[in-house]
């Protein structure tokens, strides 16, 4: 009798052995199963599209919405990992490639990243194969080269670009005694020499705010702005070798900073962090450089109550591109067909100005610039500033900007080292050396 | 058991058939080990797998979803010689040194004072111990925000003394003794209710042979209470040292923006840290593995001199 119960102690032991080896044998997850719903008649697939971005992100819910009652059969699932991409999203994604599973079936990009991914073809499903070789009139040159990988293949689509804007507190200029329309703002600042004589007159009228969330922001836009006239090169050249301290381009970006940082413009803020976000929705600074996407960041962090105080003016220098997306399909998913048609659409034009008038993204596909329902479009939270115009104006003459396949990690290196030295860890007569060796150090 | 095993089961020969009897056997000898195994099958698969696995990752030049290259012990060569992983090291030993001590004395006292007759002692005891159930982050968060440069509350009691407002971020002292903070609030009554466990079970004629001898409230905590404690002392500081030698969380919600550089200049960044940022910001793998190692090997030796240390506590004995 003793025994026998033993045995049975034994058995439901071993039973639960069982059990959790069977749990952690399925734990992996494969989200990109198209899971069959019993009450469609013929085989539905799901199609998931993963994203990342902060406030409105991709903008995809009205797109999304719209393909899905006109497609029984292929239905999007569309998700919003994180508004963290080179430190959330990039990792996990790259972790999801390399394990062949959990990636969505359609996965949006950051262009910091694209020179990463176009040096890894065999994660993704040549989209050519699906017959998306025909869009390439579609885009500016620029967006379409980005989205062609080492093997020459098509892998991704581009979404939005950034174009290139400033944003500005109207109420902080109003108290500074500085002009609050927007045209008469922009003429304040025809280049960057006059945006640092507006920053000064604005510190000198003692409003309390800074001229400028932190030293990055700007360092971007002008980056982008100077890529262009030296060989459309940032911080890699088409090698892949870097040339951080020989392109003039970095080092006129970074004097600027320096200047500005010297003359106490800056809210000395990181950008992306708690502290950026509550100054943004505080007033604690008057100016933040704005490509389009950058204004769902602001209307997402700034809030309902800040409606109206946030505008829009033309950036010192006139143009300029910061960001923008594309849509790849990874190879592991089970379904690359339909998700190839997912791209068509979201990076067709009726997605691309779906996804203007919901996050301000701006189309990188020329017809759907062109369409009138993007050029005369309004932002009614930043006082029905004519985006669309102002946006269309500023990518006009845009000229490409490569990204070497260290990109991300560079950038975030030297932009550690231009936030010290606005913070005052950093001496200014050592930053540039240090920045300098940052870069070299990050590329490997 | 052996008592069992050795006397041969002839007793009834008729009564088990064989089958059976080796049921009886394995159920002696082989049950026991079936019913300890879930145990050592999770930590064969969690614990020495992974620690293993990271070894084999640590010799190749393994990049996160790219290729990998068996290079030997490169990545430890260049980790040595790597100025950054050295800044970490010194940062988490230091930030260890400047959390741990304060937090053990403390601990220590507030223990001595709990042991004392209170009124509402039980509340008391029960107060010390509430910072550790808030969550990690949460005590991060809350603390980053006290510390926060334009409207943080350490500021603006600084600021009644007209002392400017400080970048906790910016120096290696501030953001260590901001992050010192954050990990002494939350451990320092956890410690204090280990070692008052462990003060009531010192006999009391101790104390009232030292009183009759004379000996102040002072004499005897040095010399009865310490001496007394030197194991549960020996067991605190061993936590205390594997904690603070794997610091993240803290540091990490205190930079406010997880990309693991620790500050602008690495003020604060972690060794953990710096493991996370070389695989997941900078996607070099085996770096990573190679620092996880080192890490490993920097807590073994850490102990190990704490031990040596603790052992020493009121060694007049």
């Amino acid at each position: 009798m003793k025994n026998h119960k033993r045995f049975v102690v034994t058995g439901a032991a071993m039973t639960a052995l069982l059990a959790i080896a069977a749990c952690s044998g399925g734990g992996g997850g494969t989200t990109s199963s198209g899971s069959g719903s019993s009450t469609a008649p013929a085989e539905p697939v799901t199609i998931n599209v993963h994203t990342f971005g902060g406030g409105e992100n991709f903008g995809y819910d009205e797109a999304v919405k719209k393909w899905n009652a006109e497609h029984p059969n292929i239905q999007i699932k569309y998700t919003n990992l994180t508004d963290r991409f080179e430190d959330v999203y990039l990792p996990q994604l790259l972790q999801r490639l390399q394990a062949g599973a959990g990636a969505g079936d359609v996965v949006g990009i950051d262009e910091g990243a694209m020179g990463l991914m176009a040096a890894r073809p065999q994660f993704f499903t040549d989209l050519g194969q699906y017959g998306l070789d025909s869009r390439k009139a579609d885009f500016p040159a620029a967006k379409w080269e980005a989205g062609v990988n080492a093997d020459g293949k098509l892998f991704a689509l581009g979404t939005d670009m950034g174009g290139m804007t400033m944003c500005y507190r109207k109420d902080l200029f109003k108290k500074a005694g500085l002009p609050t329309d927007r045209e008469e703002v922009g003429k304040l600042w025809p280049d960057w020499n006059a945006f640092l004589e507006t920053g000064k007159k604005f510190e000198a009228a003692k409003t309390g705010a800074k001229f400028m969330d932190g030293p990055n922001t700007i360092y971007n836009v002008i980056l982008f702005q100077e890529a262009p006239k030296n060989g459309n090169l940032s911080y890699f050249d088409k090698n892949n070798q870097l040339v951080i301290e020989s392109n003039p381009a970095v080092k006129t970006s970074f004097d600027w900073v320096t200047t500005f940082s010297k003359a106490g413009l800056t809210a000395k803020l990181q950008a992306w962090s708690p502290a950026w976000d509550k100054a943004i929705k505080g007033g604690g600074f008057a100016t933040m450089g704005c490509p389009s996407w950058m204004l769902g960041v602001i209307e997402g962090k700034a809030g309902p109550s800040n409606k109206g105080n946030w505008d829009v003016a033309a950036v010192p220098g006139g143009t300029g591109n910061w960001g923008g997306s594309w849509l790849a399909v990874p190879k592991q998913s089970k379904h690359p067909k339909e998700a190839a048609e997912v791209v068509n659409y979201l990076t067709g034009k009726e997605g691309h100005i779906a996804a203007f008038k919901e996050a301000g993204a701006f189309p990188s596909s020329l017809p759907a610039q062109q369409d009138p329902e993007v050029a005369n479009l309004k932002n009614a939270y930043f006082n029905d500033a004519p985006t669309g115009k102002i946006f269309s104006e500023s990518v006009a003459k845009l000229q490409p900007v490569f990204f070497g396949e260290k990109h991300a990690q560079v950038k975030t290196a030297v932009e550690k080292v231009i936030e010290g030295m606005d913070q005052g860890a950093i001496k200014y007569d050592e930053a540039w050396s240090k920045f300098v060796a940052a870069g070299v150090k990050a590329a490997g | 058991m052996t008592l069992q095993l050795a006397s041969p089961p002839r007793k009834a020969p008729g009564r088990r058939t064989a089958p059976s009897r080796r049921m009886a056997r394995f159920d002696l000898k082989g049950v026991p080990y079936l019913l300890v195994s879930p145990y050592y099958l999770l930590f064969a698969i969690f614990g020495v797998f992974p620690l293993g696995y990271t070894l084999w990752v640590s010799l190749h030049d393994w990049e996160l979803a790219g290729d990998t290259k068996f290079t030997g012990l490169a990545n430890y060569g260049e980790l040595i010689t790597d100025g950054s992983f050295w800044n970490a090291v010194v940062n988490t030993l230091g930030m260890f040194v400047v959390a741990t001590v304060p937090q053990i004395v403390l601990a220590l006292m507030l223990a001595n004072a709990l042991n004392k007759r209170l009124r509402g002692r039980l509340l008391l005891r029960l107060g010390v111990l509430l910072p550790l159930v808030t969550s990690v982050v949460a005590v991060a968060v809350v603390f980053s925000q006290l510390y926060s440069r334009d409207y943080g509350l350490f500021n603006w009691i600084l600021s009644w003394f007209g002392v400017d407002p400080i970048t906790w971020q910016n120096e290696k002292w501030s953001s260590w003794i901001a992050i010192s903070t954050m990990i002494d609030w939350r451990w320092t009554g956890y410690n204090a209710i280990i070692l008052l466990a462990a003060m009531q079970t010192i006999p009391r004629d101790l104390y009232e042979a030292a009183a009759i001898d004379g000996a102040t409230a002072r004499t005897q905590f040095w010399r009865i209470t310490v001496p007394m404690l030197r194991p549960t002392i020996v067991f605190v500081v061993f936590i205390s040292t594997i904690g603070g030698l794997t610091l993240f969380a803290e540091p990490v919600m205190f930079e406010g923006n997880p990309m693991m550089t620790g500050g602008t200049t690495g003020q604060y960044q972690t060794v953990a840290m710096f493991i996370v940022k070389s695989a997941f910001r900078d996607f070099e793998m085996g770096y990573a593995a190679a620092a996880a190692w080192l890490l490993f090997v920097l807590i073994l030796v850490g102990t190990m001199i704490n031990y040596w240390f603790t052992r020493r506590i009121g060694g007049a004995k």
